[in-house]
């Protein structure tokens, strides 16, 4: 009989539903092949206060959800075979690691086997010139800014490597994303690097699973148009997959949400550019030929996905310090509110400017399509709305000096006093900001230091 | 042919929003697919910079799958500077899908909208 592989997802992003892998787990254990739970959990700002917090203390900088996510299925994932993947290593997979054994610890699991993935933190071999030095393709300038964090998207190779060493857990930095997936699947039907499609198909596989509940109906759901059943109990993606690289895309039982051709193709473009051409550190990926089935309630089969060698270098994210962004709100209701909110920005904007406050800053009025329009709020000053209603003041500045962000919703704040008539519900925010960059480095500079070892108690 | 009508895209097709540094990728999906030729003809690049110019877009890539079928449309410039910089509350752009359903218009036969929807009133 042929081998089906079972993958499923148990989060998408950090900061998603903790308790979404349960049911994934639960449907996992029924399955009659290997068994594998991916947790993605990692974006470019989230690897960069990651390396923030390794730097002041080396034992951190993996996931602080790391506990949070595991707690609820490590257990069960030991006693059923279900075999971790994740990128909760985030910049130090080594001490995240570590602290899984703490945790199989505390809940008293025992002989757990976990593995770590390392290669991908250019710092560790690189000197920030010669990282400065590396050719842009996208975002800002690094050239003579402190570099905060560097990793290059590492393939599923090393995760391959990983699965080899017999553990129960992977943790892994920067890969693809759709790595967590296609490193499963080239450990148990060992897809050469030449089997170009297959790969394509295993990659397809990540691309579609890689983001949890929006291929099941999350990101989705637009009520009287697309609609989802059980949002509040959404179930997450399990990918079936068979040797010859078909996929089956399908959820947890007895959950909500939705696998249809919609929700499939949604996700399959998602963050896709030229669709002939998604590039990866594996293989590039043709999505123009594939063709999907129903396949039963909530299945949806996929093939056709071509693949062709992938690119001679590996995309590298550079995170830099940004400053700070301050942002501030004020609300104003009922008859002749748009006005009221038009005076309060009127306002705002002349005291900064008269008050020395240098970089730009952007006034939108919540309520009038603030997020389509623009920094000079062209549409808002050209459509001629009803004055009545409810609007919200936003303000926002983007600047290197922290306490120029503070002044400026301090004068949103003194609004109340010396505003418009009628503000309320004021609330304020001053976050610190990562600047990133994508670079790209030649393959062999990364590979030769990528790897992957047991990690023990 | 039924009777053509002109509505906002989001009468006949779906789609989702990404983004890479300052370039949105939007994905075109029609309910049915008979309108695909109608959006093939009609979500043309340059009717989609139109939407996105006040915010700075320079240029426009389309791909047109007919596989699935479903349009991809490449946005460069269009995030505002991105979730580096941009001033705008939706750094990544998420909400820009909605942007392009509400605003483009496509004249269609009545049929391409789905049975039930509050368009075909």
């Amino acid at each position: 009989m042929t081998k089906t592989v079972y993958i499923g997802s148990g989060a998408g992003f950090a900061g998603d539903r903790l308790d979404a892998a349960i049911p994934v787990v639960e449907t996992l254990r029924t399955c009659d092949g290997p068994r594998y739970l991916i947790f993605e959990v990692m974006g470019e700002r989230t690897l960069a206060i990651a390396q923030r917090i390794k730097m002041r203390n080396p034992d951190k900088g993996y996931s602080p959800y790391l506990d949070e996510y595991l707690r609820g299925v490590l257990k069960a994932c030991k006693e059923n075979s279900v075999r971790i993947v994740s990128n909760l290593g985030n910049a130090n997979p080594l001490g995240g690691a570590k602290r899984v054994h703490e945790l199989a610890a505390e809940l008293g699991i025992e002989n757990l086997r976990v593995a770590c993935v390392h290669g991908d933190d250019l710092l560790t071999f690189m000197d920030a010139d010669e990282i400065g030095a590396l050719p842009t393709i996208e975002g800002l300038e690094i050239t003579g800014k402190e570099i905060v964090a560097a990793n290059a998207y590492i393939g599923a190779r090393p995760v391959a490597d990983a699965l080899a060493l017999d553990v129960d857990v992977v943790l892994v930095g920067r890969t693809t994303d759709a790595a967590l997936v296609l490193g499963p699947l080239i450990h148990e039907f060992g897809w050469g690097e030449d089997e170009l499609d297959l790969l394509a198909q295993g990659t397809l596989c990540g691309h579609l699973l890689e983001c949890g509940g929006q291929v099941t109906g999350g990101y989705f759901c637009d009520p009287g148009f697309k609609d989802v059943p059980g949002m509040d109990n959404l179930g997450f993606p399990i990918g079936e997959i068979t040797a010859n690289g078909s996929i089956v895309i399908t959820k947890a039982a007895n959950t909500g949400g939705l696998v249809s051709r919609a929700t499939v193709i949604e996700q399959m473009l998602y963050e896709v550019h030229d669709p002939a051409n998604y590039l990866t550190p594996d293989v590039t990926l043709d999505i123009t030929g594939v063709t999907l089935a129903e396949d039963g309630e909530n299945r949806i089969r996929l093939e056709g996905a071509k693949g062709k060698a992938p690119p001679e270098t590996l995309k590298v994210t550079v995170s830099a310090d940004g400053g700070w962004l301050g942002e501030a709100e004020m609300i104003y209701a009922g008859p002749n509110a748009l006005a009221r909110a038009e005076l309060a920005a009127d306002i705002v904007t002349k005291r900064c400017r008269k008050n020395g406050i240098t970089d730009d800053i952007r006034v939108d009025i919540v309520g009038t399509s603030a997020v389509f329009d623009n920094d000079a709020s062209d549409r808002r000053r050209g459509d001629n709305r009803p004055l009545d209603g409810e609007f919200r003041l936003r303000t926002a500045i983007r600047t290197m000096n922290k306490a120029d962000a503070k002044y400026v919703n301090d004068e949103v704040l003194s609004l109340f006093c010396s505003g418009p008539a009628g503000g309320g519900g004021y609330r304020c925010n001053v976050m610190g900001q990562v600047n990133t960059a994508s670079v790209l480095v030649p393959r062999e500079t990364v590979e030769t230091h990528c790897g992957a070892s047991e990690v023990k108690p | 042919m039924s009777e053509t009508v002109t509505v906002p895209l989001h009468a006949v097709a779906h789609g989702r929003a990404g983004d890479k540094g300052n370039r949105s990728n939007i994905s075109v999906v029609p309910y049915l697919p008979e309108t695909f030729p109608f959006l093939v003809d009609q979500v043309t690049e340059k009717r989609v910079l139109n939407l996105f110019r006040h915010k700075g877009a320079s240029a426009v890539e389309r791909y047109v799958l007919q596989n699935l079928p479903a349009i991809n449309l490449v946005i460069d410039d269009a995030l505002e500077g991105g979730v580096n910089s941009a001033l705008n509350q939706d750094l990544h752009g998420k909400t820009l899908s909605f942007l392009l359903l509400g605003e483009l218009t496509v004249d269609v036969p009545v049929d391409c909208i789905p049975i039930g929807s509050r368009y075909r009133a």
